[in-house]
């Protein structure tokens, strides 16, 4: 970088408006104000707003909130609809069978939200006590100070190209530099990869693995609406080798959120996680609930599914990693937001004893990860850490060892299995059989224009490409020869078509449609796509997911 | 009830948008029309042969030449008192003379009417036609203005109307007209084009992109595209149509090698009457063609193009 | 000389709006709300003028919700000096916003209004025109471009085929369109400068307007899908319908 840019300086910068990200900056304000003791907190958030990028079930246990905003009632939170009934079923193609809800998907004491409100609720609080926070400004690089430690981070250039030259409006990034970098960025962050390769981070744990949530917000008729009912699925429609399963949920004023999540550790390159969810909603026993209804919102999330195995060092010189960036995810329960908030908020009492104590820039957090270790959430994680790798055995086994697991040993058992990471499990084509997926009917099922569509996604059009390839040669040589382009399915928002020019295939990237889900960054079979900020305030605008 | 329509014309010819607002406004009763401009008397001859109207009023004056608000909205305050409904078509000028016409009279106005339900009820497109609000004026004079592609205009012809000379009004000398500036190609600019021919990634090249060029040359048209065909580099962003680009509603729209993805269709809805021309006769936008032709547009465009020629 | 700007907060230009259920509005619940794109643009040419040497203060104008400070926020963040809310949570149409900045125009005295040529939501493009009216000041609407003379102003107008010149006398009304700029992007530290920057809040009532609504939203509805109509054998099929049955060529 040549360029000059401006420097802002904090006492903390946070990177990503999420749960984690501003349970952390609450807690510091906290303790600020606790103590007495000035601290000046930041929050980016690459969305055009707080809550535009964030998807989710919801359920939430409201366990950490509890600890950090006791008077959340009082306070308006979000939370209108609380759990009251239970279903756990298996389906076969033509039948459901109502199975003993597991003890990790009970959900009495919790709340069906929206996700994305309950964040604009946790920035409306943020700020009350003093938070800034900008949203529509991406966290597109890591600054390290000469000596290694990490000095903060800038934003993402505005107002270039597509070919990367600087346009009529062009406005340089901001550094903003701080004693404390918190990398609060959700699954797969962008940053924190590179935090993970600079500081090996991963070495010695299990590598992360991951699954895709792709989620609809519908609106149904009254008739077929039971607010506070959950039910979740698994079997039908993938095979016993595919980890998968779905969730409804009834919330207020009609609204039902239907997802199905998906393990990426899949073999088929076939598979269609969207054809999937579409050809789910199908189901008998599901169909009726949508219809006469309208479907009002689209989206799709990686979430980190290696869970306790697969949490990786925390803190580094300048900075540490909270939320599921960091992989705290609970898959079992198929819940996270809890965790990612009670990381951030433990995160938030180790780093304001160090700023407290005089510390200047660049010191490690060390405490983070210690006082995470007495916490229930290092418990909670330890408990079911054999689960999601037994699954690597099929459904029946996998559901027999987790009863085991989970009844029996009580989640003790003296062994822990491992992952196989996510981008090695494809097998090529020619040893699977292609899918044949139903076509869309308009009504209950769609195409993926029409549902990203509903994400209201868009990336200003004149920018460089936020989806890179390493080895643009690669696509057609190996994605397409041996794996039939399997970037065109598991991306859940057609950014990846490959189209015939001239007699031969190219691949080609459609990356206003991008939803950013990160799946191609953690999926692509030679690591050949690596997944970038966009300009600020680019990407999804949901409403209510 | 008699209503009021203000004719749209360049002092020589009557713009057809004004037959469409006379189509509107003869729902609601009895239809005179006002044609201000300055030695325009074609006009008002022309606005006489109009299908239906009762009466054709003419205010001829150097400062009404250019349908200068300032000018022309005193003018139609100063008749309003005769009228119940003063409607325009949703034209630039349309729309730039009768919000002045209203609030000079303290009444609200309807835009862009595109259903006439009753007369003090309307249906009006709104956030980009993705909804369509009915809604109910309580004022006394209802001011309006007419989305053309919503009602089909009125014969030309037919009519025999009387023309009255009507006294013209000052010039209020808040604004001059310098000049016209016409767009460099012959081309019309894209989001008020009558005609848009669009081309898709069917289209294949920016060099083959001139065979849609030539179409639309040929239909004195704006030239148009999809999304794919502005991400695979072959024209330009500004031609793009759709959810990120512009929203067009013409007359007639010609989509020539585009699938009708969403986004593209949210762009072009709204076009009275759609044209596809594709290989794949399963493309979605077959779906909203009033007109479908399967086949290979390399073929079937320059055919186009020599039948139109005849 | 005084510029004033009047700045709408709006549904983002992103996001679909779609009718409630029961018909009675438009469903804005939780949804991401920006300044309409047309007000920015209004905002950027009035940054403009004053970089230019050609105006000296800027008064950000913003009409609604409390929430509508934000949107102020955004307008003080690019460069405006200051702001004022004309605060209200009761429905304001066109013409009773239209009186409102009358008030403040009669308060602020400037000599030049800008505002952008029409709301994405309502998609009414009358308020400018309108205030213009009661002013009795020329409107230079759908501007692609401004030029400030000696007492004048001209400008070039997006008219149906082409651009219209027109010279107006000042003070006057100036509408913005698409191509009248392309706003800049709002940088970190603006924003927080933006937020010590003055904010006025004003009530209808103080500026004794009424702003009664004379429209009545009866329904609001999705418009029905088109329906595919015929597929035609050849061109010579084609050219003949559109002639002769669809009348547009």
């Amino acid at each position: 970088m040549v360029m000059e840019r401006e420097v802002m300086e904090f006492d903390v910068v946070v990177v990503g408006g999420g749960p984690a990200g501003l349970a952390t900056a609450i807690r510091l304000k906290q303790l600020s104000t606790e103590h007495d003791f000035e601290l000046s907190v930041c929050v980016l958030e690459k969305g055009s707003e707080i809550g535009a990028h964030i998807l989710s079930g919801a359920v939430l246990e409201p366990r950490a909130l509890n600890e950090l905003l006791p008077e959340w009632r009082a306070q308006g939170a979000p939370l209108n609809t609380a759990v009251t009934d239970d279903r756990f079923l298996f389906l076969t193609k033509t039948k459901a069978f109502r199975l003993p809800t597991p003890p990790p998907m009970r959900n009495h004491g919790n709340y069906i939200v929206s996700l994305g409100n309950v964040c604009r609720w946790l920035a409306q609080q943020a700020e009350a006590l003093g938070v800034d926070i900008y949203p529509g400004f991406a966290a597109a690089e890591v600054l390290y100070h000469a000596e290694g430690s990490v000095k903060g981070v800038a934003t993402g250039d505005m107002g270039r190209t597509k070919e990367g030259a600087e346009g009529p409006n062009f406005a340089p990034g901001m550094e903003l530099h701080a004693k404390q970098t918190i990398f609060a960025e959700g699954c797969r962050g962008s940053l924190t990869k590179t935090l993970f390769e600079r500081f090996q981070l991963r070495s010695g744990v299990d590598t992360q693995v991951y699954g895709i949530g792709i989620k609809e917000l519908w609106e149904v008729t009254p008739a077929q609406h039971q607010a506070g009912r959950v039910t979740h699925t698994i079997g039908w429609p993938v095979d016993q080798a595919t980890y998968g399963g779905s969730f409804i949920y009834h919330l207020e004023d009609n609204l039902v959120a239907v997802g199905y999540v998906l393990g990426l550790g899949y073999s088929n390159p076939y598979l269609s996680p969207f054809e999937e969810m579409q050809r789910f909603k199908t189901h008998s026993a599901i169909r009726e609930t949508f219809a006469g209804g309208r479907r009002i919102s689209y989206g799709a999330r990686a979430i980190s599914a290696g869970g306790f195995q697969s949490i990786p060092k925390l803190t580094f010189p300048g900075g540490l990693l909270v939320g599921d960036t960091a992989g705290f995810l609970n898959l079992p329960k198929i819940k996270g937001s809890h965790t990612a908030m009670k990381s951030g908020m433990t995160a938030a009492e180790a780093v304001f004893e160090l700023l407290r104590a005089g510390e200047q820039a660049g010191r490690e957090a060390v405490d983070y990860s210690s006082r995470l270790r007495s916490t229930w959430l290092w418990d909670e994680l330890y408990r079911v850490r054999n689960i999601k790798p037994a699954f690597h055995w099929g459904l029946w086994p996998a559901l027999g060892y987790s009863a085991l697991d989970t009844y029996v040993l009580r989640g003790k058992a003296p062994w822990t299995f491992h992952h196989t990471p996510d981008h090695t499990s494809l097998k090529p084509a020619a040893q699977c059989k292609p899918i044949n997926y139903p076509k869309p009917d308009g009504q209950l099922t769609f195409d993926k224009l029409s549902s990203v569509f509903l994400s209201n996604t868009n990336h200003a059009e004149d920018q460089p490409c936020h989806l890179t390839l390493l080895d643009a040669s690669l696509p057609t040589r190996l994605n397409l020869a041996v794996y039939a382009g399997p970037e065109q399915r598991y991306c859940p928002a057609g950014v990846y078509e490959y189209v015939e020019e001239a007699g031969t295939q190219r691949l080609q990237i459609n990356s206003q449609n991008c939803v950013h889900c990160k799946t191609c960054d953690i999926k692509d079979p030679a690591q050949n796509i690596n997944w970038v900020t966009p300009e600020g305030s680019g990407g999804p605008n949901y409403p209510n997911m | 009830m008699v209503a009021l329509v203000i004719a749209e014309h360049n002092n020589v010819t009557l713009n057809i948008a004004t037959l469409n607002a006379v189509a509107a406004a003869s729902q609601l009763g009895a239809v005179e029309i006002l044609v201000a401009g300055h030695q325009c008397q074609a006009v008002a001859d022309a606005a006489a042969q109009v299908s239906g109207i009762g009466k054709v009023l003419l205010a001829d004056a150097a400062h009404y030449a250019h349908m200068l608000a300032e000018n022309l909205a005193p003018l139609v305050v100063g008749l309003a008192a005769n009228y119940s409904h003063l409607l325009a078509a949703a034209t630039t000028n349309g729309k730039n003379v009768m919000p002045r016409v209203a609030a000079l009279l303290d009444v609200a106005q309807v835009s862009d009417i595109i259903t006439v339900v009753s007369e003090d009820t309307f249906v009006r497109p709104i956030y980009a036609g993705n909804v369509l609000a009915t809604v109910q004026s309580s004022d006394q004079i209802k001011v309006l203005t007419v989305r053309t592609t919503g009602f089909d205009p009125v014969p030309a012809s037919g009519g025999s109307a009387t023309i009255e000379t009507i006294s013209v009004g000052p010039d209020a000398g808040l604004s001059t007209f310098q000049g016209d500036e016409l767009t460099k190609t012959t081309r019309p600019e894209l989001a008020a084009a009558k005609i848009v021919v669009s081309g898709g990634r069917g289209v294949g090249s920016a060099e083959n992109f001139a065979l849609i060029e030539e179409l639309a040359d040929q239909l004195g048209a704006a030239v148009g595209a999809s999304r794919a065909a502005v991400d695979a580099g072959y024209v330009p962003n500004d031609y793009q149509v759709g959810q990120t680009g512009k929203v067009v509603a013409p007359q007639l729209y010609v989509a020539i090698g585009i699938s009708g993805a969403i986004q593209h269709l949210a762009g072009m809805k709204d076009s009275k009457v759609i044209v596809a021309i594709n290989k794949d006769e399963e493309a979605p936008i077959f779906q909203v063609a009033d007109y479908g032709l399967v086949g290979d547009l390399f073929k079937e465009v320059p055919a186009l193009i020599a039948a139109l020629s005849k | 000389m005084k510029i004033l700007v009047a700045v709408k907060r709006a549904i983002d230009y992103n996001v679909k709006a779609r009718p409630k259920s029961d018909g009675s509005g438009v469903e804005l619940s939780n949804v991401k709300m920006s300044m309409n794109p047309f007000d920015e643009i209004a905002v950027e040419e009035a940054i403009r003028l004053q970089e230019a040497g050609k105006g000296q203060e800027i008064v950000a104008v913003s009409i609604g919700s409390a929430q509508c400070q934000e949107t102020l926020r955004t307008a003080l963040a690019m460069g405006a000096d200051r702001g004022i809310l004309v605060q209200t949570d009761d429905e304001v149409q066109p013409l009773a916003v239209a009186k409102l900045l009358k008030a403040l125009v009669d308060k602020e005295q400037p000599g030049l209004v800008i505002l952008g040529k029409q709301a994405i939501d309502d998609d009414s493009n009358q308020t400018g025109q309108m205030l213009a009216g009661l002013l009795g000041w020329p409107q230079g609407t759908f501007a692609a471009k401004v030029e400030i003379g000696e007492g004048t102003l001209e400008v070039r107008r997006e008219v149906d085929g082409g651009l219209q010149i027109l010279s107006l006398k000042l003070p006057a009304v100036v509408t913005a369109d698409l191509r009248l700029n392309e706003p800049r992007y709002v940088k970190l530290p603006n924003i927080m400068k933006a937020k010590k920057k003055p904010l006025e809040v004003f009530t209808p009532a103080e500026l004794s307007v009424d702003i009664a609504p004379r429209l009545k939203l009866l329904k609001a509805a999705e418009p029905a899908g088109r329906t595919g109509g015929v597929k035609v054998a050849d061109v010579q099929e084609l050219v003949a319908k559109l002639r002769n049955e669809a009348k547009v060529i």
